[in-house]
């Protein structure tokens, strides 16, 4: 199973490619890919995206769905989704709390 | 210090006017990302994982309180409130937005800052001692050669898309505290037997996925040939450096594929032909960029300060400051002092904007305004009374940032790793973390005495540790952190490349290999005296082997 990911143009936020185009904030809402041709279409969302000047630096990424929730798979991309881990109150995991 | 002439300044705001133009480009639509990228890597701004990162010059590491202050601004203003030293002697903020980054250009070029030559296939911003211009060991100050490459190598049409980056390090005493022989041209500072100043040469050095010791090119090259040397030394490597393999373009590679008799008889047989062409440096002009350098008026004072001896007498921190954090300085009565950007637990080389301001108040009141980074991730003020030494302590006490572990075990390199940067295979900052508050307790440190760690999140070795005495390295195994260790290496003038000890360590167990290999140093040091690095070199890798791995 994969995600989409992608940065913000503008600010550089991390972002995944959520329902109806939307680029959203959160892993749990980004839109799950099965299977080649599907990741492939997801691609091509993105790239889409990428040439409307919304985000850069499109890629595939794995995850794990369990109990409907969204979780990546490399370490990496768990640091990507939450924020340094050096830094908690930084990042996607800070408006975790306010949110 | 070195102040922008009216062409710098022009430069510089031409420069960020263009950004400008650029970035509005970018969001119009008018410019792809493919176009926009290497634009704006030309300035200095990267995209990492969590967002953009902006890398701001500070060309040989020296600024002053204003320039202090404005950094702090921007930290503040622009970014989440701290920035981040690197080895490079140049400071990252961490979270800048796109639109923002025009705007913190033209900030720091009110205050003869920029980002030019801190990213993309040039020669970068050439680095230097710390302790420079103060230092009691120095021959001659080496940062107006390093200006003077700077003018240079500024939009050099010539070398604007060479191979590969090029680093360019510079020292003023015969104690290394540059770490040249691991840059792609190192140029140690020397005078010859008619006391005439010049430099001994290498070539060739680098770390990364090859580490390199630099070839010495030339015992030494007079001061007038500098430029004219350095441009040969450009041209070979810009003609026959390999443009096929962004692995293999480093100069070091051609050093190592050509052989050094025969670049050297390249680079001398280009260096024949122009060397008494435009770019013979005139003396006139070096002794006019001296100036600009020339060392504040700084008073002969005691060598030895009652009040700096009455105060290490009852309070033992400022005793394991003053022992570890204090260089000598080439004016009795005066030292230069290291700021410890590595707090116990703490991230090396990151500072909060109040820490800023607070290193801008202090440089101004104590250290005639002077400040320096240094590629060990720490702050400097070079020239400080001895005097003075007892009110400055107090005041980093409040700053948090008065740890008496310069040079030592908790004295950590580490680059960003994973906790930021895109390319890192695994987080570097949590290790040192955690050895930091192993170690931390200021006897065991102390007793330890001076051993430098350094830590890389992957092979680019940003966090230089092939040259730790003790060196990490972060990748990944199976999806796991994993750290490979390695022992012996150094960036001093004896420079040798760390070497590794063994198969690594999950990230549970990095901590405790380096702790059996301090208490392997620590049974087997002839005395107190003997630093690890000497140990390991007289001894050999078998006694810390068997430390981590048991009899073979």
């Amino acid at each position: 199973m994969k995600v989409i990911t992608a940065n913000r143009l503008l600010n550089g936020d991390v972002v995944w490619l959520g329902d109806n185009g939307s680029w959203v904030e959160r892993i749990t809402l980004a839109r799950v890919f099965e299977g080649k041709e599907a990741v492939a279409e997801g691609l091509a969302e993105g790239a889409e995206a990428e040439r409307n000047q919304e985000v850069v630096s499109v890629y595939e990424m794995d995850v794990t769905v369990e109990d409907g929730i969204v979780s990546p798979v490399r370490l990496r991309e768990r640091i990507r989704a939450t924020g340094p881990t050096t830094h908690p109150q930084f990042g996607k995991q800070a408006q975790a709390v306010s949110a | 210090m070195y102040r922008y002439d009216e062409f710098d300044a022009n430069f510089v705001s031409q420069r960020t006017e263009q950004f400008k133009d650029q970035v509005r480009r970018r969001l119009a639509g008018e410019l792809s990302e493919d176009e926009f990228k290497p634009l704006r890597l030309m300035n200095g701004l990267y995209l990492q994982l969590h967002a953009y990162m902006l890398r701001v010059a500070i060309p040989y590491g020296t600024l002053n309180g204003r320039q202090m202050r404005k950094l702090a601004h921007i930290a503040r203003t622009y970014d989440k409130g701290y920035g981040h030293f690197t080895t490079r002697q140049n400071i990252q903020f961490n979270w800048p937005k796109l639109e923002d980054t025009p705007k913190i250009l033209e900030e720091l070029a009110d205050v003869e800052m920029h980002a030019i030559q801190t990213s993309g296939n040039c020669i970068r911003n050439v680095t230097a001692d710390h302790f420079a211009g103060a230092a009691a060991d120095e021959i001659a100050d080496p940062r107006p050669y390093a200006e003077i490459l700077r003018q240079w190598s500024s939009l050099h049409p010539e070398f604007s898309f060479l191979p590969r980056k090029f680093k360019i390090a510079i020292t003023g005493a015969p104690n290394d505290r540059a770490a040249v022989q691991v840059h792609d041209i190192g140029l140690q500072l020397a005078r010859n037997e008619a006391g005439e100043i010049g430099f001994v040469v290498f070539v060739g050095g680098g770390l990364g996925r090859t580490p390199m010791i630099g070839r010495k090119v030339r015992d030494f090259l007079p001061e007038e040939d500098l430029l004219a040397y350095s441009e040969a030394i450009l041209r070979v490597y810009n003609r026959y450096g390999r443009r096929d393999n962004k692995y293999k373009a480093r100069i070091k590679i051609l050093v190592h594929e050509t052989g050094l008799e025969e670049l050297k008889a390249d680079i001398e047989a280009e260096f024949e032909r122009i060397r008494f062409g435009v770019l013979r440096l005139p003396d006139e002009e070096v002794r006019r960029i001296e100036a600009y350098f020339a060392p504040p008026p700084l008073e002969v004072g005691e060598t030895v300060s009652g009040a700096v001896e009455n105060r290490k007498e009852t309070d033992a921190a400022f005793a394991q400051f003053i022992a570890h954090n204090l260089n000598p300085h080439r004016v009795p009565g005066y030292t230069s002092v290291t700021f410890s950007m590595k707090p116990i637990g703490g991230i090396p080389g990151d500072a909060s904007d109040a820490q800023m301001d607070a290193i801008a108040d202090l440089a101004e009141e104590f250290g005639h305004d002077e400040i320096r980074i240094s590629h060990e991730q720490n702050v400097i003020l070079p020239h400080v009374r001895l005097e003075d030494l007892p009110a400055l302590f107090d005041r980093l006490v409040s700053a948090g940032i008065a740890e008496g572990n310069a040079g030592l075990i908790t004295d950590i390199i580490a680059c960003p790793g994973m906790d930021y940067c895109a390319l890192a295979t695994a987080r570097s900052i949590p290790v040192a973390q955690r050895i930091s508050e192993r170690f931390g307790a200021p006897d065991r440190q102390a007793d330890i005495g001076e051993l430098k760690i350094k830590i890389s999140g992957c092979i680019n070795a940003c966090g230089h540790h092939h040259v730790g005495h003790i060196g990490i390295l972060g990748l990944e195994k199976k999806g796991e952190e994993f750290y490979q260790v390695t022992l012996g290496g150094s960036a001093n003038e004896n420079a040798s490349i760390g070497e590794i000890v063994g198969r690594g360590f999950s990230s549970e167990q990095v901590v405790d290999a380096v702790e059996k290999l301090v208490d392997t140093y620590l049974g087997l040091r002839s005395g107190k005296e003997e630093t690890f690095l000497e140990a390991y070199r007289r001894l050999g890798e078998a006694p810390f082997k068997e430390a981590l791995y048991g009899a073979a």
